[in-house]
């Protein structure tokens, strides 16, 4: 499939595993593993079951009306935000559990920006009896009190990074450094379809329930599991992965990733990898990375601390380079504005990271007979101090 | 003319000394006297850092030079710049040691060739795995009479020594125990049956040991498993509270080449 990791682990010129001899054992395992592992009747029984009674999947498909009215078209949100935990990072930390067990680790470490895929994993760590290390830029435990909070009361160790600029990019460069100095009891649980192969097919694996439901729900909704369009934010990638994986080879359906702008595009703080970026190697992985003439990488902005990452899943480089989907980048601004649209017409207020899907809306052209989905990934209660003081509630 | 590394591990067999630090670090212009100062001590081979924004493989010393030498301003293309004249007074053999992004934005081919001019003799760069060289970059290696030091670990398994050994020119890296640099793990904690191990597959390469390597005991004792060894971290610690390069360098030699 022309989508599809190739032997190698590479979507087309994007990935490999780019490690460090120190992290091949480890890499290795999962790469001639991971797939006899996730396939089987056993894990996948477990891995629905847990979806369905602890996720709590199927998250809706909503026809949301009153948004769909103001922009004169069809708007369906596929719920994320419903799940435990309020976002999708638990669909991928639930299957790494329950791979982590089967390859007999004890021992789960983790990176976190905004502190979603902190807590999802601190939770599926709780859920197992795994012992838990999540570490978080220095600055992210700060901007992200709440969160950091949730993970200790399910027992898990933060670890505040000092280095860099004390976010996303910082806590992964940890989170490698601890794989490599533990690397016989510990899995290192990746939040998104980034770092080396086979993590970003794996991650793309379990979010893919995403886009699984939704042709389902689709056709018992409109008539066709076809959509015209699915809009999805982008920062590693692993929510847009898991809202594309099923239509990849339906060309037909147009596929969307919304970049965080930040402060614009044009300006040095923004987080719009594509839009900006260029081929490099970050994380063990090949793709497009925000970076100076020197290769030196730098350091990204962005209002949503979930999209503050100067890289991208390589699936997203890949399906960038060869047109098959659309990335645009939506500013703080117009992010903010369409939260709040979203809430006061529908009562839903979503995470930041999900309004950069939302504000998309304004920047396409859209037919009234047209059904866009916009995957609304999480939801807006991390993100309530923002919003207040924002708008000044 | 032939590589320098084959030189010196056709000459010496014992007790070499490898020393690593960060160019552009303590200041940006001390790395030609940190070269010259090394080689008058009698160090055998010198790894000359390049620094990057993310270095994954490092712990918090090395990190912390890197940062310091970006922020002073350092660059690939201005290290070779400072390198430039280096062959008219160093003899021993010299490789740069860094991680793949800076140098694939450089254009690998552009740096093999720019290390053959500049008298470089080999390549660390932990993040180029042995497939992604093997089908690439090899060649321009290979054409620039550079070797690429590949690194093992107390976790690589047997048939993937043999393979690195197989693709090895000049000497093997090995890694003393599961660590980043400068992890602080003492080598007599290390699986001496991993040092044993690795002795007795009689492999075609030489080997250095690095990671962990910090004073006399730490060499000597690799020493006896090894060619020789490599200091990182604990020379770029030295630097880091150094007010007079040439002394401390002379110190911090004399202080691991011979017991106090």
């Amino acid at each position: 499939m022309k989508y599809d990791i190739n032997e190698k682990g590479y979507y087309g010129e994007f990935g490999g595993a780019w490690i460090p001899e120190m992290m091949f054992a480890n890499i290795d395992e999962l790469k001639r593993r991971y797939l006899e592992i996730i396939e089987s009747p056993e894990f996948r029984k477990e891995f629905d079951q847990l979806l369905k009674d602890y996720v709590g999947r199927p998250s809706p498909l909503y026809f949301a009306g009153r948004l769909s009215e103001h922009y004169g078209t069809k708007i369906y949100l596929k719920r994320e935000d419903l799940n435990h935990t309020g976002s999708h990072k638990l669909n991928n930390t639930v299957g790494q559990i329950l791979l982590a067990q089967k390859l007999g680790k004890t021992r789960i470490i983790a990176e976190t920006g905004a502190g979603q895929h902190g807590v999802a994993t601190a939770t599926v760590c709780a859920l197992k009896g795994l012992k838990c290390v999540v570490y978080m830029g220095a600055l992210d435990v700060q901007r992200q009190a709440s969160n950091v909070k949730k993970m200790k009361m399910l027992g898990a160790e933060v670890v505040p990074v000092h280095s860099g600029n004390k976010t996303l990019k910082d806590a992964t460069n940890e989170a490698m450094r601890d794989w490599i100095n533990n690397p016989e009891d510990t899995h290192y649980i990746i939040g998104s379809v980034v770092g080396p192969h086979p993590f970003p097919d794996m991650v793309a694996r379990f979010q893919s329930v995403i886009s699984k439901e939704m042709k389902i729900q689709l056709l018992e909704q409109t008539g066709s599991e076809f959509p015209t369009r699915i809009i999805a934010c982008v920062g590693g990638g692993s929510n847009a992965a898991g809202a594309f994986y099923h239509y990849l080879n339906d060309e037909q359906v147009e596929l969307i990733g919304v970049e965080a702008a930040g402060k614009g595009v044009e300006t040095s703080e923004t987080a719009a990898t594509l839009l900006v970026g260029s081929p490099g190697v970050l994380h063990a992985s090949r793709t497009m990375l925000m970076q100076n003439a020197d290769g030196q990488i730098t350091e990204p902005y962005s209002i949503s601390a979930g999209l503050d990452y100067p890289g991208i899943g390589p699936l997203h480089a890949h399906l960038f380079k060869t047109g098959r989907a659309k990335y645009i980048a939506a500013t703080d601004e117009e992010v903010l504005q369409a939260a709040l649209l979203l809430t006061q017409r529908e009562g839903i207020i979503p995470a930041l990271e999900s309004a950069h899907a939302l504000a998309a809306l304004d920047k396409i052209k859209m037919k009234p007979d047209d059904v866009n989905v916009i995957n609304l990934s999480g939801s807006g209660n991390k993100d309530m101090e923002t919003y207040l003081e924002y708008f000044g509630y | 003319m032939k590589n320098r590394i084959n030189q010196l591990f056709e000459t010496k067999k014992e007790n070499i000394l490898s020393v690593y630090f960060t160019a552009g670090f303590p200041k940006l212009n001390d790395t030609i006297e940190i070269i010259q100062e090394l080689e008058k001590n009698g160090v055998d081979l010198i790894e000359i850092g390049i620094p990057f924004s993310d270095p994954t493989a490092d712990g918090p010393t090395i990190q912390h030079s890197s940062e310091t030498a970006l922020k002073n301003g350092m660059s690939l293309h201005l290290l070779f710049d400072q390198l430039k004249n280096i062959r008219q007074s160093v003899k021993i053999p010299l490789i740069l040691m860094g991680y793949f992004n800076p140098i694939m934005q450089f254009g690998v081919e552009e740096f093999c060739k720019k290390c053959k001019e500049t008298g470089i003799d080999g390549a660390i760069l932990p993040d180029l795995p042995l497939e992604e060289f093997e089908v690439q970059y090899k060649e321009h290696f290979t054409k620039n009479n550079m070797h690429n030091i590949l690194l093992i670990t107390p976790q690589t398994p047997e048939a993937r020594i043999r393979q690195i050994d197989g693709a090895s020119g000049g000497f093997i890296y090995m890694v003393s125990s599961a660590s980043t640099t400068g992890a602080g793990k003492k080598v007599e904690d290390f699986h001496q049956d991993y040092f044993e191990r690795i002795q007795q597959m009689n492999l075609r390469n030489p080997r250095l040991i690095g990671f962990g390597i910090s004073d006399h005991a730490t060499f000597a004792n690799a020493c006896k498993y090894a060619g020789g060894a490599i200091i990182g971290s604990a020379f770029v610690k030295e630097l880091q509270k150094c007010t007079e390069i040439q002394k401390c360098i002379t110190g911090f030699v004399q202080r691991v080449r011979k017991s106090d």
